[in-house]
């Protein structure tokens, strides 16, 4: 089925963006733009969330912070970095402090290119993303499935 | 007849000989097979006297009143020494009036009298009989262990273990003989040993606090003595021949002399019953070991009270004396539930529980409508057997964490899954759904609405039944926290306390379950013999209730689906990562560690102002029913 | 007496119904904000996707403590619309309400146990009005069987105005929506993160979702009880109070704890008690 597609629930994180970006994602739940439409919610909870929509580069401070959010995300999940921060450090590239886009630290899966990003090109990238989150999907019930028929016994993997 | 007087008889042997036991394996042996022979006694009784309804008896044996005198003289001059001794002079003059009033009864009025018959069983009877000698003897094995423990943790503390069994006998002979006897003087004399006997194991620690409350409870359960005795005093002066001493022709006299002398013992059974003006003897209790609370609790003292009243309740039926012992206890239950929301100490919150649903009981029999005293017997069953269970839990997690405190139980599924969950059904048992005390509030409510003035009481009930929903719920919900990093420190529970606590919660589910039938065979034909109708669940929801039961049953089995295949992650906080004991970087580098803690709510709950509040109300109460009866009276 | 057509009518139809409804005001929460809003269906969709997703958990616990829970409130509306006995329908709701709770406590995460605890709050502000809106019913129909207080011929609401306005106030806070959502939220605005519910995922998040639609169909059914001596009029009624609900929902802003407590506790007091103590002392003087 494709529920996923229809009811992406977002989770927004500020790793170091200047707010520029982040501004520019709120809008999107604005009534202007009522990213609601696509069933999108702006969940506060990374255990609910499918979406993971970054904005701003990697610092020593967040590292540790991203990558525990991604991990608390349940399969499937798909990262969106939005701004050029996110995508590759942008500006603030060269910084003694930062480290670059969030590429350096989790797969990212959609890049939305801009400073500060549009609502227009959030939404966009939010939409291409639900395609590689159906995606995802699959490949994890065929995971799942393979692992049935396999003979390793289930249990976590942590 | 002969199971009323082995009954009564018995345990004081046993005490006596367990007075002059100071070897402990002989110790053991010889509480396990007393109390395999009480058990075995009430479970005798239990099937010989079922069906026969109320049974009189006379005792042969004619010196007997005589010997009570004696030993309450005895009891009366001891209470004397010790008054003196600690100064306590309150206590010396209560129990100076309380003897006077009493060698005036005996010497002006009693001399030849004597009631024809001196016991009597009948169901409530056996109800309490089986209350009694069955978790009664339980709390004693468990005992046996605890106290080793107890002593091995405590080396300051003299080692008392003589005396403290053989009260704790004693104390089930003089239960067993209130609850058999006919004749009033009786029951004031067994009335007064178990006063004796929660003194002295109240302040078994003999360190300052434990002694300051059990003069506490002396005093109070003295006033409620002293009253007693004026209910004797009454009845004789009403009737020199003595024939209304008997509860069963007090009963069936017509209620007009009964009135006076109910309320005079309805106030003993309030005191002994720790309501509200009087609450503070029972949560001081709580200083003596363990054991003791779990006894005063449960089966004995504080059943006494209720049993009394319980007892009387016909006589409160309509009246104004009735209804203003009704609210005491209504009050009693809002008033105590609301208090332990705001307490932490695990023994507290259970005393306060204790107090509540004792305080329920009394609104139920002093309403006294048929159906409310239906309600009523069956909380005395249920409460008595959760209640137990949960103080030897608390108990045993004491002796192994080192704390009664509910916030230091978090994570109790983990370091002690059994005793947790053995917790969790005897928490459960006290305030949700298919369990037994939500039974009988729920019966209370449909009873309330159908009494006179019983609105009062249903708001009471709607109120004070949600308010104990809270604080069970936050402390099943903290014991049942998985922490990641417990430590398992149950293995060194001794067998014979598993023993205990597996029959005890086995106990809880079933009667439950069986309750229809406990209903059917004893309760329902004591009512109707009391009150000529019955009350009684309706047949859907008692089936429906079995199958809710049986659900709970079977939801556990759902773990088994979940036990693979599921992945584990830590607990989200904030996106921090965290060590498994739940410590985290917080700023400036430092390592923080995660502490959750329940509401308590202080400003709203607080025990200073509600209880200021509740006693100020009940004694206003007490107060108006004392004018009351003067113009009974007069 | 207890009609098992209505129960499996009620297990069937109830999560389709509580879906369109939970649908239904979403858009028209959006529309009183000035937005689309997203599709009727879209509770629906949800929860599909939230089934397709991994079940994350903090412990396995929690898995259980959610099946009881969900299996619980099916229940117990099924004895509702059964006709069973009102007051245990009460309880049996407490009891599920119970387990959600300690769904939460058993993960040991701050948000979730701050959530538990709030959660528990809201359980006894609204549970002394919820039990005695039927000691109400009870006064005027002289039962406790739904299907008899159902089948009555009287007016209830003329006999129980105050008990009604009660038992709106605690309506709100029994669907979770402002100002009274403490625990948690339907909206995408978070306090605690999302309170009781934060640390269950996929599944077990479904199940939560789908056990609380079957209590707004319980709920329902409980506002047309004061109404039932006439369905049509009955329907009505259900429709503007949960309208009433929604306006209500978007024109406030979440309260603190204790101010709900209260308030709920004196409206209980007031309307409620005032209303039934009236009955009480009218059925005296009647007799
Ligand atoms: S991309 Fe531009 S607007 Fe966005 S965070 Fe970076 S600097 Fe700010």
């Amino acid at each position: 089925m494709t529920y996923l597609k229809k009811s992406p629930w977002l989770l927004h994180y500020d790793a170091s963006s200047c707010n520029g970006c982040d501004i520019e994602v709120l809008a999107c739940l604005t009534p202007l733009y009522d990213v609601e439409r696509f069933g999108i919610i702006n969940t506060g909870n990374p255990k609910h969330a499918d979406v993971f929509v970054v904005t701003g580069g990697v610092n020593e401070q967040n590292r540790e912070v991203i990558r525990n959010i991604y991990e608390q995300i349940p399969e499937p999940k798909v990262v969106v970095a939005v701004g050029i921060c996110a995508s590759s450090g942008g500006i603030f590239r060269e910084c003694y402090n930062i480290s670059g886009g969030i590429d350096q630290l989790i797969p990212v899966d959609v890049y939305v290119p801009g400073c500060a990003a549009r609502p227009e090109s959030i939404i966009d990238g939010i939409v291409k993303s639900l395609e590689i989150l159906e995606e995802k999907r699959i490949q994890m019930k065929e995971r799942a499935k393979q692992k049935e028929q396999g003979s390793s016994p289930g249990g976590g993997e942590r | 007849m002969i199971e009323l007087p082995f009954l009564i008889i018995f345990p004081a042997i046993a005490a006596v000989l367990l007075l002059f036991i100071a070897n402990e394996t002989l110790r053991n042996a010889v509480v396990k097979i007393a109390a395999l022979l009480i058990g075995a006694g009430t479970i005798y009784a239990f099937f010989t006297y079922f069906q026969s309804g109320l049974q009189l008896f006379s005792v042969p044996f004619e010196p007997a009143s005589q010997i009570m005198f004696v030993l309450e003289l005895f009891i009366a001059l001891y209470i004397l020494y010790v008054g003196i001794q600690c100064r306590r002079y309150l206590a010396v003059l209560l129990i100076i009036i309380q003897s006077a009033l009493l060698i005036y009864v005996e010497s002006v009025f009693v001399m030849g009298i004597h009631p024809e018959f001196n016991l009597f069983i009948d169901q409530f009877s056996l109800i309490m009989a089986m209350i009694i000698g069955i978790i009664g003897t339980l709390i004693c094995v468990y005992a046996l262990r605890y106290m080793q423990t107890y002593h091995a943790h405590h080396p300051e503390i003299k080692d008392r273990r003589r005396l403290f069994f053989f009260m704790f006998f004693v104390f089930l002979s003089g239960m067993f003989g209130l609850i058999f006897s006919n004749n009033l003087l009786w029951v004031f004399f067994f009335w007064e040993i178990t006063t004796l006997c929660s003194f002295i194991l109240i302040g078994y620690s003999q360190t300052k606090e434990a002694t300051n409350n059990a003069f506490l409870a002396l005093e109070m359960n003295l006033l409620g003595g002293v009253a007693f005795a004026g209910a004797l005093l009454y009845l004789l002066y009403v009737d020199p021949s003595g024939q209304f001493l008997g509860i069963e022709q007090l009963l069936t006299s017509g209620y007009a002399i009964a009135l006076v002398p109910a309320v005079l013992i309805g106030f003993a059974g309030i005191t002994k019953a720790a309501l509200m003006p009087f609450s503070s003897w029972l949560v001081g209790a709580m200083v003596a070991p363990t054991p003791v609370s779990a006894l005063l609790h449960s089966s004995t003292m504080v059943k006494a009270g209720v049993y009394i009243i319980v007892r009387f309740a016909p006589v409160y039926t309509g009246t104004m004396e009735g209804l203003i012992i009704g609210l005491v206890g209504g009050f009693t239950f809002l008033l105590a539930s609301a208090i332990a929301i705001s307490q932490s100490n695990a023994k507290k919150v259970l005393a306060y529980s204790t107090i509540a649903n004792l305080g329920l009981i009394v609104a139920c029999a002093g309403v006294g409508t048929y159906k409310l005293v239906w309600a009523a017997i069956l909380l005395i069953i249920f409460h008595a057997i959760a209640k137990s269970l949960l103080f030897l839990c608390v108990g045993t997690v004491e002796h192994r964490i080192g704390s009664r405190d509910i916030e230091d139980m978090s994570g109790l599924i983990v370091r002690m899954p059994k005793i947790a969950v053995m917790m969790f059904i005897g928490i459960a048992g006290m305030f949700l759904a298919p369990f037994g005390m939500l039974i009988s509030k729920w019966a209370a409510i449909e009873a309330f609405i159908e009494a006179q003035f019983g609105l009062i009481f249903v708001a009471i009930l709607a109120f004070g039944g949600s308010i104990t929903v809270m604080f069970w719920s936050k402390w099943m919900g903290k014991i049942i926290s998985v922490i990641p990093s417990g430590e398992k420190v149950e293995d060194t529970v001794k067998k014979e306390k598993w023993f205990v606590l597996y029959l005890l919660t086995a106990l809880t589910v079933i009667v439950c379950l069986i309750f229809p039938l406990i209903s059917s065979t004893l309760i329902e034909p004591f009512v109707m013999s009391v009150y000529g109708q019955t009350a009684r669940l309706s047949q859907d929801n008692i089936v429906i209730m079995a199958m809710m039961i049986f659900l709970l049953m079977l939801m556990p089995f759902s773990l088994l689906l979940y036990r693979d295949g599921v992945k584990h992650v830590p607990a989200y906080m904030g996106g921090r990562p965290t060590t498994t004991d739940m410590r985290f970087q917080g700023s400036m580098g430092i390592t923080r560690e995660t502490e959750l803690s329940n509401y308590y709510f202080e400003e709203y709950f607080g025990e200073k102002r509600l209880l200021m509040a509740g006693t100020a109300l009940c004694f206003g109460l007490i107060l108006l029913a004392g004018v009351l009866l003067t113009g009974v009276v007069l | 007496m207890i009609s098992l057509t209505n129960a499996i009518l009620f297990l069937l139809l109830a999560p389709i119904i509580g879906g369109l409804v939970s649908g239904i005001d979403r858009k028209l929460t959006a529309r009183m904000q000035g937005r689309v809003g997203p599709p009727i269906f879209q509770p629906f969709y949800d929860v599909g996707k939230l089934l397709e997703k991994e079940n994350l958990v903090v412990t396995s616990s929690q898995n259980f403590y959610i099946l009881s829970y969900i299996v619980f409130i099916v229940v117990s509306g099924a004895l509702f619309f059964a006709g069973g006995d009102l007051l245990l329908v009460i309880f049996a709701f407490t009891l599920a309400h119970i387990f959600l709770v300690l769904g939460a406590y058993a993960s040991n995460s701050p948000y979730s146990f701050v959530g538990a605890e709030r959660e528990l709050i809201q359980i006894i502000a609204y549970e002394p009005m919820i039990i005695l809106s039927a000691v109400g019913m009870y006064m005027v129909t002289k039962s406790f069987f739904v299907n008899e207080i159902a089948a009555s011929e009287l007016p209830l609401i003329l006999y129980l105005p105050g008990v009604f306005i009660g038992f709106l106030m605690v309506f709100t806070i029994k669907l979770r929506k402002s100002p009274f959502d403490l625990s948690t939220s339907h909206h995408a605005h978070q306090e605690l993160v999302k309170g009781v519910t934060t640390e269950f995922t996929g599944p077990n998040l479904a199940r939560i979702e789908i056990a609380h639609w079957y209590e707004n169909v319980f709920l329902l059914g409980f506002v047309y009880l004061f109404f039932a001596f006439n369905p049509v009029i009955a329907i009505v009624a259900i429709i503007v109070a949960y309208l009433l609900e929604i306006l209500i929902d978007n024109t406030f802003s979440r309260v603190k704890w204790q101010l709900t407590l209260k308030s709920a506790w004196i409206v209980a007091g007031m309307m409620g008690l005032v209303n039934l103590g009236v009955l009480y002392y009218l059925a005296g003087v009647l007799i």
